[in-house]
Order: C-alpha cells, then sequence, then structure tokens
C-alpha cells in the first residue's frame, strides 16, 4: 500500500521509517511514481536526481536504521528545492529560471540544504520558478511554464509555482521556496497546500540567489502546518555567514492553542469586493465564522496603508534586484555571448540574451529609481513609507495576535491571461506583500475550493519572531478545517 | 595674472588584517592568482558578507588619531558599477553615514604648520586586479585575490595651495597609518594609494576653479610631481583662455604627465543605496573610549617630547619620528643613556645613510640599538675617537659584531695614557729637527705636522686632545 504514506504526518512517517516499519525507499519510490507520471504535464523540476541514485540514497538510510543508527529529524525524507537555492551536486544545477544560469553547478550547499542533509533528508529535485524569483505564475521561466494540477490551463501561481506543485502532486513531502513578495504564500493558496514565510531573518539566506536582499526569506511548504513546523524546526536557525540572520532562540516545538483566546484583525481593505473575488472574500468569512464559534474575537479595521504597500514594495524590490543582479555580466559563470570584440558589448550582449523580458523590466526600474536625482523620490521616499508601515503593523500587533485576510485576490488564473498586464500581475501580491515589507511570519492554509474547483487559501500574519505561535495556531484551524487534505482530482495516488 | 592652486586628496590605504574585509580569506600579497579566493570574495551567487570587527576598530584608531567624530551607528552602501575585477559589479562602501567625519591633521612645510581638515574616512572593499596579456595577446585576466581586501578611504578638505603640503600631508598619513599599526604602509605593495582634486583661481578669489581628478598615485614623489604638473597645466590652459574641462585623469610616471582617462559627461551614477545585507553597524562609546585609551603616542606628541626631553632640534626630531621604527630605535639606543644629540646622529644621519642605500628598514639592516649604543659609549668616554668609531661601525655592518670586540680584536682603543704617548713624542721630535727649528722660529702651521705624524704613529689611536698638549710641553719648553 502505497497511500498511507502520504496520509501520515511528517513526523509520524520519520518514526516509522526510523522503526524500519516503513522504508526510506518506498517513500522514495512513491514520489518517483507520481513524478514520472505527471512531471512531463507539470514541468515541475529544473533538475532532478536520476531515480537510481535517489533509490540508493534512501536504502543508505534504510541500511542505517537496520545497523541501529541514529538518524536526522527528516530522515528518508524525500524533500524538492526551489532553483535558487545553492546546492553543490553533480546533477542539480541552479538555474534561478533563467537562460544566463543555464549550465550553472553552484560550487558550495547553501546553509538550509547542509541543514536538511544533516537531519537525513534526501534532495531529490530542484523546482521551476520565475526567473529570479520575479513573477507572480512561474510562466516567467526561462524554461517553460509550470501547470497547476487542480487544472492543467491554469498557473500554479509563482514565483515558488513548482515547489507548491511538488506537494500538491505529492512529488516530495517537502518544499523549500523563496518568498520576496508572496512566492511562497501566493502558489500554496493555488495549489491547496500549506505554505509559511517565517520571520526575516529566521532562515539564513546564504546560498539563496538574491532578488530583493531586504525581503527575500526561504520557507517551506507541506501538506500542513503541521509538517510545515517541522520543516522550519530543521532549516531555522541563526547563521553566521548570513549578517540579517536574527540571534533569537526560535521556539521549535508546536504548542496547544486555546482559539477562543485569541484575537485577529480582519483589515477592511482586504476584503474590498471591488479588489478581490468573491469567492475568495467568502472564503476568508467562512474561516472567520469558524473561528467566531470556536470563540475568538475577530475585528475589522481600516489599515489605510494599505494602497502604498504595492508601489512600495515594487520600489524597494526593484532597486535591490538591479543591484543584485549585475553580477550576472558573463565573466566569471554563466552564459557568455559577445558580438564584437569590446567589454561593452560582452556586458550588453550576455545580459540582454541571458536574462528576460520581465527581469529586464525590473533592472531597468530599478535602476531609474536609485538614479542620481531620482533617489529621494523613490527609494528614498519607499525606505521611509516601510518604516511608517512596520510601525502600523506593530502597533497593531499590541492589540492583536493576527491579521487574518485573504492571499491572493484571486484563484489560480490562466496562463497567459496576465502575461500581456504586468501591472494587474503586480496587484496580485496586494496581500502578500505587507509581511515582507514588515519582515513578520505569514502563514497560507486552503480553506475553500471555488465553485469550479480550484483551491482558496486564507492568511495568517503573525508577529515578528512568532513563527511557532504562527504555526501553532494553523495547526489548531487545520483540525477544524479538511481543506488542507482536499487533493487535486487526477493526482491522487 | 596670479594664480593660487586648491588641492584636495582622497587616499586609499590597504588595512593590515589578516583576513579580508567581509569574508575569511587570506590578505596575504604576492599568493598564486586566484588562491586567497572564495564564494563570498568571488561574488558567487547566494553569497553573503560578514564584516571583519578588526577593521571598524582600525577605522575607529584612525579616526581618533585625525581627531574625527566618530559615527557609532555608521552604515555601508553600494556603489554600483560593472568592471571585470568588481565581481558583484558593486563596491561595498560607505556612503552617506561613514565612520569616522569631521577631523583634521597638522602638516609642517618650509618650517612652517598648517591644518589640513579631514572631511570623512570610511570603510570599503578593494577590488581585483586585471592582468593584461604580456605576449601581445587581447587577453584579459582576472585576479580577485585583492578583491575584499580592506581599505580606508580618507578625503581632505581641499586644503593644500601647493604640491609640496600635499606631499607632506601624503606622508603624514603614511606616517600615521603605521603608527597606528593599521596598515603596512608598503608603498610598493599599493598599501597607499591616492587620488588628487586640482583646480586653480585668480589670487584673492573665493569660488573654486574647475577641477580634475588625477586618480591612482602610488608614491609620495609622483603625488607631488603629479599636482605640480595638473597646475602648469591648468595655469596654461586658462592663460590660452581655454577652459578647463572637468574630468578624470591618470599620472604616467614615465612620462611624467597626466592624461585624460574620462570626462564629466561618461562619470559614473554609481547609484549607492544602502546595503540591504549588512545591517547598521552600532558601536558603544565605551568601546571607542577603550581604543582612544590604547592610541600609541603619536608623531607630534613624540617630537614634542623629543624636543623637551632630549634637547633636539624640532626639525631633528621630526626626522627621528616620521617613521615609528626609527623613534623606537632611537629611544632603545638612548636606555643605555647615550648622549641624545649624540645619539641623533648616528641614528639619523649614520644609520639613515644606510637605511637609504640599502633600502632595508632600521631593524634589517642588523645593527642592535644596544650595539650602537656601546660605541656611542665608547665615543663619549674616550676610548675611541669619532674617526675610528666609523671604522668600527662599518666593522659592526660587515661582520654583525659587538663594537667592544671589534675594538679589542682589532686594537683600535684609543691610546690616552701619557706615558705611551710621551714616547712616541720623543721620538718624533728628534727624528725632525728642521721642523722643530721652524716651530721655534715663529711657524705655527708647523705644529699641525707634528699632530699628524704622532696620530700616524699610533695608527690613529691616540688621544687627539692628549697628543696636543704633550706636544706642546714638548717643543715650547
Amino acid at each position: 500500500m502505497i497511500a498511507p504514506i502520504f496520509e501520515l504526518s511528517l513526523e509520524q512517517l520519520v518514526a516509522d521509517i526510523k522503526k524500519g516499519q516503513i522504508s526510506a525507499k518506498s517513500v522514495m519510490n512513491a514520489v518517483y511514481q507520481n513524478i514520472e507520471k505527471h512531471n512531463a504535464s507539470l514541468n515541475v523540476f529544473r533538475s532532478l536526481l536520476d531515480k537510481s541514485r535517489a533509490l540508493a540514497w534512501a536504502e543508505s538510510i534504510d541500511a542505517k536504521v537496520k545497523n541501529g543508527e541514529s538518524l536526522g529529524r527528516l530522515a528518508g525524507i524525500p524533500v524538492t528545492i526551489k532553483d535558487n537555492i545553492c546546492i553543490l551536486d553533480t546533477e542539480l544545477k541552479t538555474t534561478c529560471g533563467s537562460k544566463i544560469l543555464e549550465n550553472f553547478h553552484a560550487p558550495y550547499h547553501a546553509t538550509v540544504v547542509e541543514k536538511l542533509i544533516k537531519e537525513d533528508a534526501l534532495v531529490i529535485g530542484k523546482t521551476n520558478m520565475d526567473e529570479f524569483a520575479m513573477g507572480s505564475s512561474t510562466e516567467n521561466s526561462a524554461y517553460a511554464a509550470t501547470r497547476n494540477p487542480w487544472d492543467l490551463e491554469r498557473v500554479p501561481g509563482g514565483s515558488s509555482g513548482a515547489a507548491a506543485v511538488s506537494i500538491a502532486a505529492r512529488m516530495a513531502l517537502l518544499a523549500l521556496g523563496s518568498d520576496t513578495g508572496g512566492s511562497i504564500r501566493q502558489p500554496a493558496s493555488m495549489c491547496g497546500v500549506t505554505g509559511i514565510k517565517p520571520t526575516y531573518g529566521v532562515v539564513s539566506r546564504y546560498g539563496l540567489v538574491a532578488y530583493g536582499s531586504s525581503l527575500d526569506q526561504i520557507g517551506c511548504f507541506a501538506k500542513s502546518a503541521e509538517d510545515c513546523a517541522l520543516g522550519l524546526s530543521v532549516i531555522q536557525g541563526y547563521d553566521e555567514r548570513d549578517s540579517t540572520s536574527a540571534q533569537v532562540n526560535y521556539e521549535e516545538g508546536l504548542s496547544e492553542i486555546d482559539l477562543s483566546q485569541l484575537k485577529f484583525c480582519l483589515p477592511l481593505e482586504y476584503i474590498d469586493e471591488k479588489v478581490a473575488d468573491a469567492e475568495v472574500i467568502a472564503s476568508v468569512k467562512e474561516l472567520v465564522s469558524l473561528l467566531k464559534k470556536s470563540g475568538a474575537t475577530i475585528e475589522e479595521r481600516s489599515l489605510p496603508l494599505t494602497q502604498h504597500l504595492v508601489p512600495t514594495y515594487y520600489i524597494l524590490a526593484f532597486a535591490e534586484a538591479s543591484s543584485n543582479l549585475g553580477r550576472f555580466d558573463g565573466i566569471r559563470y554563466g552564459s557568455r555571448k559577445q558580438n564584437g570584440d569590446t567589454l561593452e558589448s560582452l556586458y550588453k550582449t550576455s545580459r540582454s540574451s541571458g536574462f528576460g523580458t520581465e527581469v529586464k523590466r525590473r533592472i531597468m526600474l530599478g535602476t531609474f529609481v536609485l538614479s542620481a536625482g531620482y533617489y529621494d523620490q523613490y527609494y528614498g521616499k519607499a525606505g521611509k513609507v516601510r518604516k511608517m508601515i512596520e510601525n502600523e503593523v506593530e502597533s497593531l500587533f499590541t492589540e492583536f495576535d493576527f491579521i487574518i485576510g485573504p492571499v491572493s485576490p484571486f484563484p489560480a488564473f490562466k496562463l497567459g491571461e496576465k502575461t500581456e498586464d504586468p501591472l494587474l500581475m503586480y496587484l496580485a501580491d496586494i496581500y502578500s506583500v505587507l509581511a515582507n515589507l514588515t519582515r513578520t511570519p505569514a502563514i497560507s492554509i486552503p480553506t475553500k475550493l471555488s465553485a469550479s474547483g480550484l483551491p482558496i487559501g486564507t492568511q495568517l500574519i503573525g508577529r515578528k519572531f512568532q513563527d511557532a505561535y504562527l504555526l501553532s495556531t494553523a495547526v489548531a484551524i487545520q483540525k477544524l478545517t479538511d481543506y488542507h487534505k482536499v487533493r487535486a482530482p487526477q493526482f491522487k495516488g | 595674472m596670479k594664480f593660487e592652486p586648491v588641492i584636495g586628496l582622497e587616499i586609499h590605504t590597504q588595512l593590515a588584517t589578516a583576513s579580508k574585509i567581509f569574508c575569511r580569506c587570506s590578505t596575504q600579497y604576492g599568493a598564486l592568482p586566484n588562491s586567497n579566493t572564495c564564494p563570498v570574495c568571488l561574488g558567487l551567487p547566494g553569497v553573503l558578507p560578514v564584516l571583519n570587527k578588526k577593521v571598524l576598530e582600525f577605522a575607529v584608531r584612525l579616526g581618533l588619531a585625525t581627531h574625527c567624530t566618530i559615527r557609532l551607528d555608521s552604515q555601508f552602501s553600494r556603489k554600483n558599477y560593472f568592471y571585470p575585477d568588481l565581481p558583484k559589479a558593486y563596491q561595498i562602501s560607505q556612503f552617506d553615514r561613514p565612520i569616522c567625519e569631521n577631523g583634521w591633521l597638522d602638516i609642517e612645510v618650509g618650517g612652517k604648520t598648517k591644518r589640513i581638515g579631514i572631511t570623512r574616512i570610511h570603510m570599503e572593499e578593494d577590488a581585483g586586479k586585471l592582468i593584461h596579456d604580456e605576449e601581445g595577446g587581447d587577453s584579459s585576466y582576472v585576479d580577485l585575490n585583492r578583491a575584499g581586501v580592506p581599505l580606508l578611504e580618507i578625503v581632505s578638505e581641499p586644503d593644500f595651495r601647493s604640491a609640496e603640503e600635499a606631499k607632506a600631508y601624503m606622508e603624514k598619513i603614511h606616517s600615521l597609518v603605521t603608527y597606528l599599526e593599521i596598515s603596512d604602509g608598503d608603498m610598493e605593495k599599493g598599501n597607499l594609494r591616492c587620488d588628487a582634486n586640482v583646480s586653480i583661481r585668480l589670487s584673492g578669489e573665493e569660488k573654486f576653479g574647475t577641477r580634475t581628478e588625477t586618480k591612482n598615485i602610488n608614491s609620495f614623489r609622483f603625488v607631488q610631481q603629479a599636482i605640480a604638473y595638473e597646475i602648469e597645466r591648468q595655469t596654461e590652459e586658462v592663460l590660452d583662455g581655454r577652459e578647463i574641462t572637468q574630468e578624470t585623469r591618470l599620472w604616467n610616471a614615465d612620462k611624467k604627465v597626466t592624461y585624460s582617462m574620462r570626462s564629466k559627461e561618461e562619470a559614473h551614477d554609481y547609484r549607492y543605496f544602502p546595503d540591504p545585507d549588512l545591517p547598521v553597524a552600532h558601536l558603544s562609546q565605551q568601546w571607542v573610549d577603550s581604543i582612544q585609551a590604547q592610541l600609541p603616542e603619536l608623531p607630534d606628541a613624540k617630537q614634542q617630547r623629543f624636543v623637551v626631553d632630549y634637547g633636539l632640534r624640532h626639525e631633528d626630531a621630526g626626522r627621528l619620528v616620521s617613521d615609528r621604527a626609527v623613534a623606537d630605535y632611537y629611544e632603545e639606543v638612548l636606555t643605555a643613556e647615550s648622549d641624545p644629540k649624540l645619539a641623533f646622529n648616528w641614528v639619523a644621519v649614520e644609520l639613515g645613510r644606510v637605511v637609504n642605500e640599502t633600502k632595508k628598514s632600521i631593524r634589517e639592516i642588523g645593527v642592535p640599538p644596544l650595539q650602537l649604543s656601546q660605541l656611542i659609549g665608547m665615543i663619549a668616554d674616550g676610548s675611541i675617537s669619532g674617526k675610528i668609531a666609523k671604522t668600527v661601525f662599518e666593522e659592526m655592518l660587515r661582520s654583525g659584531e659587538a663594537p667592544r670586540q671589534i675594538v679589542e680584536a682589532k686594537g683600535l682603543r684609543q691610546v690616552s695614557d701619557p706615558g705611551a704617548l710621551d714616547k712616541i713624542a720623543e721620538e718624533i721630535i728628534a727624528k725632525n729637527p728642521d721642523q722643530v727649528q721652524q716651530y721655534r722660529e715663529g711657524k705655527s702651521k708647523v705644529f699641525g705636522f707634528f699632530v699628524g705624524q704622532v696620530m700616524k704613529a699610533s695608527k690613529g689611536q691616540a688621544n687627539p686632545q692628549i697628543v696636543n698638549q704633550l706636544l706642546k710641553e714638548k717643543l715650547d719648553a
């Protein structure tokens, strides 16, 4: 029987593997069966371990179990990582979904990869993404779009779309993604899985190819908040190689939450029908009434700074990106193209042919907002607005435990539907960028299926460094709902 | 028409930390190309900088020594531009919140002291090096060993009015960074490089003229020559009725000219912004105070003390203190109670000559301070004459032996025993009756002849004062 493997909690599965009741090899076989069946139609992997190598690796875990050796907290668990997280491997590349890194093999492990390996997780592949994490649909990958398992004509969200799909289609049991403006939560919502963006600084960014350095954060996807908690407990922690890494003791363990003691803030701007689909608002309201039934307090509140979130986010992210992506110049690594024999032509040709349209757009806008004469007007001002938003949210958290609201204004949309209008695509981030700008932890949990059968998630945003509290609350909520257990119809197996 | 030059300097000094500013790679000079590198200083995708705390400490040391205000919340910024020696396509530097600001430094030119304002001192990383194909090919190679080596950039106010002042200032900065032990100050290895901003204006005019910036000057002599050239060039331009173009220039040391590198229109927009990878560098006043307390005695104070304590002339003291190693050496010579002025001559003049000739440092010459002190003591107590001392000194340099041993082994001790000298004097007088006659007839010049003969007979070891006295007694008798 394969099915029980995917029904068990990660913690239970690891315990069973360690006891020898379930073999790591059978788990690996089960995920590869899904990969072999569905990867061609979904386009999840940018690079993938050869099955025989993955199985041999799983067998080595089983051998250790047999020999009574002690094993880590993710022993035998197949994990995918987004293609912007560096891993030193002969088969697994780090392309960031870009042509400019088409054949790039990182010469070092990201800190999170070291932590996964230390706990005996098995990293089997790199997931597709919008180029350099710039996008909300995974259509911006230089290597074809990833598709949504709930409807192959639709996008999985982005930029960590394929990471979400790897969980939704059970091609892995834990997936690492990165979230700069919603890139974990939005695809989690669109694919019916759970995804957390931790507090900025809780997970080391060392080895994550930077997009917007002050906003980027690695997080994880799994089939439940409980599984996400185990994943986060492994990858979190202070890292001396990341100066923005936090020196706090993360409470690893989940705690029992009494929902009746909690106070949620529901921002009025987040349930504005002019912005969000009615079904999305309904999803939030249904969860709200469920929480009320459990005795929780929910208060509607206006967050007037909401209108500034998207412009502030994009100015900061593009500016940082324009600088971060300067290093891809064709000199030391990545693709080099030359037309003529000057240094300038090498730069221009390599970057023009190596980067996709959206990346170029963001580099140019980012360069503009940092330019002499425009800095104060754009980047400088955006920094000040960010500070104001941070203060506003901080004061809100003196009254409330969580902010509750939608993740995305709409469920998964059709491929190509928004590619012609970048501004429309940017607006998809309206509810998600708040957590990045304020460096707070936020989670997306599945809370509804639309009339057309598409998953819709709800977002909870917590206080800084209270990631465990946020996850514990999500676990409590998932005891009230079953949406996280609902699988895409064609991909059960 | 009389013109006045207005000059400001930006000096880059390479810090003598063991590891680079943002990673743990060695800063060792001369290693195989790209051997002192790691993912961080190679600027690979995904890497992050971590500040080497030693760099902060060194910056604060120099800031305090130059009377700057130390910023307790300084910040790093990115300076964005493309060049193959800059692997991230941005240099991590400081922009609007540098660590040190508003300081000053006194220089001395032509016996006059002048106070030069220091606008700011900031921390930054060095770039790598491009090596162009030497066999005439069109390839260039990138060596990133130097990428990430820590630098301090010291920006002066436009306070210099001559090339000499600028040179004196650069020498003073060199002296300071070595006193503070924050840089090796090795000019040959590019430890100290400078950019000179030069403009001219009519004497009495308040407004600054258009300036040029001459970049990457790496010696004291060149800074003086390059600035002097720029003043002359700009003066000629103006006299010929042409405008000065604001531009970046380079110094050609072979042709002794500056030449244009790029004009203002081609100047970069560096798009500085705070580096999101590096949090604000918070310092406590207490920590800054503890560094202040640990600062060594600096050149100006030392010079003053040498004048007061040792009775040296101001210029002589200045000559000793400009190099901390020389000043320390001098004081070690003095510990054995040598005469300070005699010691100055031996350290600054005699050893100074050897330092210049051999290009070695004073410690590398192989004359320990106590041996020099011994030599000076032997002159002072009359054991040897000043002239013999020079012979002994040469031998010390050659063999590394102690002066006392040399004097004993070669029998160079000065003869001051009147009995021994009396015998020689008698013999000389007896051998030269004609000269005795002449002397007694009033030709007093002949006296020197007798002294010379006695010295010669004693192989130079006779104590000249006693010889004089003896001869006078005998000839005048």
